[in-house]
């Protein structure tokens, strides 16, 4: 089983995030369970969602307490909320920041985990002209984990927004799936 | 066909093939989303003929449900929590009526203090109140149950009441099969009420009974509410033929040789599922004891079915159940039921109270719980992980002030 943690504030569409990353792994012959954990339904309150990808039928409802990848939705969170809380050994993280690890104080981790950071903000007000960064971080989540392909995650993206608005994710969501590989490429 | 979709997306869309004629809604989470969808199925001429009515509160929206289905049309509604609170006058009318109404209770917490998460103290408060409740165990279940709640409602004209675990089931999204037209078509027919007001032939309903009569008027409405004992096997077996999914009044998952069985109801027991499952690894080899312990999932709790509980729990020597809600000053609320229906038995018999007002379930406390079970560690009752500090220093502080 593959488990998915989503951090992220209300407004920032983490638990479409989550519903997403679950059909398109749908779309690729997986079992899939993606849920939120609400706190009270408010913009800006901080929200955690999950997504669990296997090859036999899902049984489990805990919340996920292992992650093998967790997605930062939001920086700001990285010092309020236990977001690597659980994340297995050799597990990824993927972070919404246009600054350098060492300022974002997490050097160390990226010396035992993958840590990709994504300007998923900046993106997305460039393809979308919203500040939403959710579709943006998946094209990220797509480049590292074999869970999730792009050609089904745009899909999914597509069928869940109106035109235009899907037109702009996909963009923003292909540019980060894009970075992270180019960046992978580099980094080899 | 499977295809992903949240929880409450697919009962919406169930209960759309179900054809209900009268939709009286009222907004609660963690229900919302069912409601909306149905609505906007309404508006968008996908669920016709339909009267979408909006209502200024659930206790409206019950009676509302009341008179549509007087008149013999095929109900529904949906609500939760404090919902269901403002709804108990009217449910016990409904039952009282023998009206065939169907409506999902999205399992929420009651206040005070105020919390929306998921537990079944809502549900369980209203569990005399003469409806059918059936309790899903994941959203696939729910669907199901759905077709299988009106129809069960029109063969005995009695209401039901489907629980389905607020935000745990209601908003998860996961591949659910929602049942073609024609096979919930083949399942419900059109509905044929056993008595309905009209104006060309007046009768009247609910009239005043006196005590020359009142006991047999309750006596006859428990034979029917008891005949779904028998006909809720059926109607899940003729919707199975056409899906090859078919979950029964009680499950029981795990060996045949258990000694300690789980009793519980709602989605918890799909963790539980998973870890017995974990527990015995591919080799067969069971570290933690996992092997001698087996579920029972409890899919319909009310009329409570006492003589396949006691089948199920067969040669156990230890029965747990495990309670999303409970009795305060009293104790387990399924447990009271289970005793009695285990009346004879002599076996020790534990509640467990777990995941109230939305506290999750976790496998590491149900593997702790099952290691203790097995070393005859379990009290009478007990909270699943307490935090006993917290309720000293409440306690001592409340001593001092």
């Amino acid at each position: 089983m593959f488990q998915i943690r989503f951090h992220g504030r209300g407004g920032q569409g983490v638990v479409t995030a989550a519903e997403l990353c679950a059909a398109a792994a749908f779309d690729g012959g997986h079992e899939t369970l993606a849920f939120p954990s609400f706190g009270s339904e408010r913009t800006g309150a901080p929200v955690t969602a999950f997504c669990r990808v296997d090859d036999r039928p899902i049984l489990t409802r805990e919340p996920v307490v292992r992650p093998d990848l967790v997605v930062v939705q939001d920086a700001t969170l990285l010092h309020h909320v236990a977001v690597f809380s659980g994340l297995a050994d050799g597990g990824t993280v993927v972070i919404n920041t246009g600054r350098p690890l060492g300022d974002l104080g997490l050097d160390e981790l990226a010396g035992t985990h993958r840590v990709e950071c994504v300007p998923a903000t900046e993106l997305a007000r460039r393809h979308t002209g919203r500040p939403v960064p959710n579709a943006c971080l998946l094209g990220a989540l797509a480049a590292v984990a074999d869970v999730v392909a792009m050609p089904a995650l745009e899909q999914a993206i597509g069928e869940r927004f109106p035109g235009a608005v899907a037109a702009g994710n996909i963009a923003a969501c292909r540019a980060a799936y894009e970075l992270v590989r180019r960046e992978a490429v580099l980094g080899a | 066909m499977r295809e992903q979709q949240e929880g409450s997306r697919a009962v919406a869309r169930v209960v759309a093939r179900c054809r209900p004629a009268v939709v009286p809604a009222y907004p609660i989470t963690p229900q919302t989303h069912i409601v909306e969808g149905l609505g906007l199925m309404v508006r968008a001429g996908e669920l016709s003929p339909c009267r979408f009515l909006t209502v200024e509160s659930e206790f409206a929206a019950m009676s509302a449900a009341i008179g549509a289905s007087a008149v013999g049309t095929r109900t529904y509604t949906a609500t939760a929590s404090q919902g269901l609170l403002y709804m108990a006058e009217p449910l016990f009318n409904a039952s009282g009526l023998g009206l065939p109404i169907v409506l999902t209770v999205a399992n929420r917490a009651i206040g005070a203090p105020i919390n929306i998460w998921n537990d079944h103290s809502d549900a369980m408060s209203m569990r005399d109140c003469g409806w059918v409740q059936l309790y899903a165990i994941d959203n696939q279940h729910a669907v199901d149950l759905h077709v299988q709640a009106f129809a069960l409602a029109e063969r005995i004209s009695v209401p039901v009441m489907v629980c389905v675990d607020g935000f745990v089931l209601t908003h998860a999204s996961e591949p659910i099969d929602v049942p073609d037209q024609d096979v919930v078509d083949a399942v419900l027919p059109d509905i044929r009420p056993r008595q309905r007001l009209d104006p060309a032939e007046p009768v009247t309903i609910g009239a005043m009974v006196g005590p020359e009569a009142f006991t047999e008027v309750r006596y006859l409405a428990q034979l029917d509410l008891l005949r779904a004992l028998s006909e809720f096997p059926a109607v899940v077996a003729q919707l199975g033929a056409h899906t090859g999914r078919e979950v029964g009044p009680v499950t029981r998952f795990g060996p045949e040789s258990a000694r300690t069985v789980v009793i519980a109801l709602g989605s918890v027991c799909g963790t539980i599922r998973a870890v017995l499952e974990d527990g015995v690894d591919t080799d067969g080899v069971d570290g933690d004891g996992l092997g001698d312990v087996a579920l029972l999932a409890l899919t319909m709790y009310r009329p409570f079915p006492s003589a396949a509980i006691r089948a199920a729990v067969g040669d156990a020597e230890r029965v747990i159940v495990l309670e999303r809600a409970f009795a305060p000053g009293a104790g387990g609320i399924v447990t009271a039921d289970v005793r009695g229906a285990l009346t004879g038995r002599d076996l020790p018999l534990h509640t467990v109270v777990a995941g109230l007002g939305g506290r999750p379930i976790t496998e590491a406390a149900l593997r702790e719980l099952f290691a203790r079970a097995r070393r005859d560690d379990l009290p009478d009752v007990q909270f699943l992980d307490l935090d006993e500090r917290s309720v000293h220093a409440a306690r001592t502080s409340g001593a001092s002030s």
